[in-house]
């Protein structure tokens, strides 16, 4: 998509079609296409993620031809996928944990770009594309959740759509026509329903910009200093399709493990129970994937606010190209930022934790009582702000950085990359 | 380089347990209960299959206990002639013809509408359909049982955190009410129910349900021989419906398990073959 | 492959190289061919269709000449108490000129008691042209007439005019009782 083409048509059919439309030397140009030398297995994860979202459309698609869009149904659809479609049990299985897979792949690939700086100049669009893929993730993963009516479907439907009645004067509107009706019901899971199918293509949609914006300005590398010439790259076939495709089998038997032996391990019991508008369960709790919101969320005690901070927490993500003010991408040669990114990673799973937690029980016993996770989250939250908003902006003025290699390729010989 | 392979590689496992393992603090965190014990059953584990005479008298219990307050709307009677079911005949692959399965769905009586005049009437079951509702609905069978609405069955071992374990302990976790516990009206105490006071009587007693020995025709077109029933206890009868009910919630867990194996195989020689390949293509290049 | 020549040189022995590629190459596609498996198995009949595909039907109730339709794994089944002049019309026909050759006989099944009963007719009421439903008591045979692209059926249910190709269905039934019959 950039650069010199390095695709000469041999026959005289691959001369025609290249004059009419170059499909052939998009692909070849694509499979060829310099990569830096020096990308290691954290750079595997884009690969994943393509084949993540394969295997989802895949499996969707499927699904929807056997599943029944109606409240009255829904649960027994599922229900008869499982047991009388044939493999039914094997494609929903995928399809539900291949949610759980995709978003394993995508916090990966968010750390990893964390870390290695690759929001900064000039891949900032490429970082904004990825922030609104995952957003769109977001949204695809909650509607689906709801799909099979269980009890967690129809109560975390419940309290995401009542975020929307928190706005102030139009909120009880708004949240009236999300669900199309006073509460959660047919109209709302129908639409959920299309939406849910519909978005995965926004999604793809949104990754084949996200692929045109890295190979118009080239992948970032461990250590976070351009390509300077031919040297420090290699083609990206055959020696990263073959690189990220041990990657991927190693992660298919992560999959497998789940599919086949701990199908109901990342799920709920209570969504093996039919929705109830009568009764709520116990504890509502999101997919784990959304935990750390779900912490943050109710970190502080008004309604509005947690959802405005939830919101932020997200919205500070698309910012951060101009958050960060340091020059050096790779927390490689920021000894200290990354002292500060590895307790950023920590919070996170602590936001997670607390997230599955009820907020007044006891985190860490202390004497008589202990911190609840209550406020382990706001800690959690505090330092998930303070991340973005202070110490990624001060750290780069301040921090002295380890200096920097001369290439890619020299970065090699001298054992540094 | 295998060096920083192998810690990468320790790094992403790590990643992803814990990243999962915050989900699973999620669901062990709320059994409420407190007398849960893991019990040994043969469908655990990677290679676990369910025990046929075992699931075979659980149904006996469920039809004869438990079907009077609780339906299992997920099934239909040709499930139970399945392979790997409780009443699977290898000579009647189809489970429709599976003589046992006609005499079980003949023993149900399912609601229809009379072809000549369109009542709604009640006749004898057929394989092809569901077990029926025993309550016409809800309010019903609230109204029935004190309030309490006795929960489908056909997916209880998954719909409780806990699983088998849960369901075993809550069917033989009936005690006398310690002195200070002040029992609502029309509850019973247990060990096992969050609160510990449950609606449904203590439904399992020794010798209830009276097991025959069962006839198998032997394998490969040999002699037929009988199986001695064990007896009829308590703790048995919650034994045998707890493995009639896991199938009944996840009747392809042997075939999920069987084809995860065969996955796992072919997944492992694959990425060494890939393996391989990166190395072969990756020799002589500096990275 | 042609990078992996210029930059390993070719200083590696061929033969093994090439069974590794070749190897992992097959596996994938092994792996690729295993995988579409249940992908396309899905959409074949699930267990509780294939089911659910017998009826009963009681014919006492039919009078000579009258016809019911019964739905039957989503067709009709037409069941026809034929008079004794539609009998005589459906023997009476020469087969050598059929399209597609049956005799009356072989169209019916034997009832409770074992013999053939020419009254009772049983056929799948889908023209085998392109599935429409025939009108019964119609067409130049008496038969069955299809509106959707002219086929003539006679008295026994076999094409006689027109495209469809085949006669009417027979379905799988039998007697289960004097006036009984179970389709399917």
């Amino acid at each position: 998509m950039s650069g010199h083409s390095t695709y000469e048509p041999k026959y005289a059919a691959e001369k025609w079609i290249d004059k009419r439309l170059p499909i052939i030397r998009m692909g070849v140009d694509f499979m060829h296409f310099p990569s830096p030398r020096n990308l290691n297995y954290w750079y595997a994860f884009g690969g994943i993620l393509a084949l993540c979202l394969m295997s989802q459309i895949l499996t969707g698609i499927i699904l929807a031809m056997h599943y029944t869009p109606t409240a009255e149904e829904a649960f027994n659809s599922v229900q008869r996928i499982r047991r009388d479609v044939p493999f039914g049990w094997l494609l929903q299985s995928m399809h539900a944990v291949g949610a759980s897979m995709f978003f394993l792949a995508v916090y990966i690939h968010m750390f990893r770009g964390l870390f290695y700086g690759s929001y900064k100049a000039p891949r900032e669009l490429l970082w904004i594309i990825g922030c609104a893929i995952y957003l769109a993730m977001m949204a695809t993963g909650f509607l689906g959740y709801t799909l099979p009516w269980g009890q967690m479907s129809f109560w975390g439907a419940t309290v995401i759509t009542g975020f929307f009645g928190a706005i102030p004067f139009v909120g009880e509107s708004l949240q009236q026509w999300l669900l199309g009706g006073y509460s959660v019901g047919d109209p709302t899971l129908q639409r959920f329903f299309s939406l849910h199918y519909l978005l995965p293509f926004v999604i793809a949609a949104l990754v084949g910009l996200h692929v045109w914006a890295v190979h118009h300005v080239g992948q970032n590398n461990p250590i976070g200093i351009d390509v300077k010439n031919k040297e420090d790259t290699l083609s990206f076939h055959p020696f990263y399709t073959m690189k990220d495709g041990f990657a991927i089998g190693v992660f298919l038997m992560i999959f497998a493990l789940f599919v086949f032996y701990l199908p109901d391990a990342l799920g709920h019991a209570d969504n093996y129970q039919r929705a109830n508008p009568m009764v709520t369960p116990p504890h509502i709790v999101p997919e784990w994937y959304f935990l750390p919101y779900y912490a943050i969320l109710r970190a502080v005690p008004d309604k509005l606010m947690g959802i405005m901070l939830m919101f932020g927490a997200i919205v500070v993500l698309f910012v951060l190209p101009w958050l960060d003010t340091s020059k050096v991408r790779s927390m490689r040669f920021r000894p200290t930022t990354r002292r500060f990114f590895y307790i950023f990673l920590f919070m996170c799973f602590v936001l997670g934790w607390c997230g599955a937690n009820s907020p007044d029980d006891i985190a860490i016993p202390m004497g008589e009582g202990g911190m609840t996770f209550k406020w382990l989250s706001r800690i959690g939250t505090l330092y998930y702000f303070a991340f973005f908003l202070f110490l990624l902006p001060v750290l780069g003025w301040v921090e002295k950085t380890k200096p920097l290699p001369d290439s890619i390729t020299k970065a090699i010989n001298d054992g540094e990359a | 380089m295998s060096i920083k392979l192998m810690k990468s590689l320790c790094v992403g496992a790590l990643l992803a347990v814990s990243g999962l393992g915050v989900a699973s603090v999620a669901s062990a965190s709320e059994d409420g209960g407190h007398k849960m014990e893991h019990q040994k059953w043969g469908f655990n584990g990677m290679f676990g299959t369910y025990d046929a005479d075992a699931m075979a008298r659980g149904y006996q219990v469920y039809r004869e206990v438990c079907a009077s307050c609780h339906a299992l709307e997920h099934l239909s009677f040709r499930h139970l002639g399945d392979k790997g079911g409780p009443f699977y005949n290898p000579e009647f692959p189809n489970p429709s013809d599976n003589p046992d399965v006609k005499a079980f769905a003949q023993d149900w009586s399912v609601p229809d509408i009379d072809q000549d005049n369109g009542d709604p009437i009640d006749r004898p079951g057929i394989p092809a359909d569901k077990f029926p509702a025993i309550f016409p609905n809800a309010i019903a069978a609230a109204a029935s049982n004190g309030g309490a609405v006795p929960p489908d069955l056909s997916l209880i071992t998954k719909a409780r955190t806990g699983g088998a374990d849960y369901v075993y302990a809550l069917l033989t976790g009936y005690h006398e009410a310690p002195h200070d516990v002040d029992m609502a009206e029309g509850t019973h105490y247990n060990t096992m129910f969050p609160g510990n006071q449950i609606k449904m009587a203590p439904p399992l007693f020794d010798g209830l349900v009276e097991y025959a020995a069962r006839t198998v025709p032997g394998e490969h077109g040999g002699e037929a021989h009988t199986i001695a029933a064990p007896e009829a206890t308590a703790e048995q009868m919650a034994r045998d419906v707890v493995e009639f009910l896991t199938w009944a919630g996840d009747p392809k867990m042997e075939v999920r398990k069987k084809l995860g194996f065969a996955t796992f195989l072919y997944l492992f020689i694959f990425s060494l073959l890939l393996f391989a390949t990166y190395k072969q293509v990756w020799k002589g290049v500096k990275h | 492959m042609s990078d992996t020549h210029t930059i390993d040189g070719d200083h590696e022995e061929p033969s093994r190289r090439d069974f590794i590629y070749i190897a992992t190459g097959v596996t994938a596609a092994i792996g690729a061919g295993a995988l579409a498996w249940p992908m396309v198995m899905q959409m074949t009949a699930a267990s509780d269709t294939l089911a659910a595909g017998s009826i009963e039907i009681d014919v006492s109730k039919l009078e000579e000449g009258q016809q019911i339709k019964v739905l039957w794994r989503g067709k009709p089944i037409f069941v026809r108490y034929r008079t004794p002049k539609e009998i005589a019309e459906a023997d009476s026909v020469d087969i050598a000129t059929l399209r597609d050759p049956q005799t009356d006989n072989e169209r019916l099944v034997p009832d409770f008691a074992g013999a053939l009963n020419p009254k009772i007719l049983v056929m799948i009421g889908v023209c085998t042209h392109f599935g429409c439903i025939p009108i019964g008591e119609a067409g130049d045979f008496d038969g069955w007439y299809c509106p959707c692209h002219g086929s003539h059926y006679d008295t026994s249910g076999r094409i006689r005019k027109g495209p469809a190709p085949k006669n009417l269905v027979i379905p799988e039934y039998a007697y289960i009782s004097d006036t009984v019959i179970k389709v399917g």
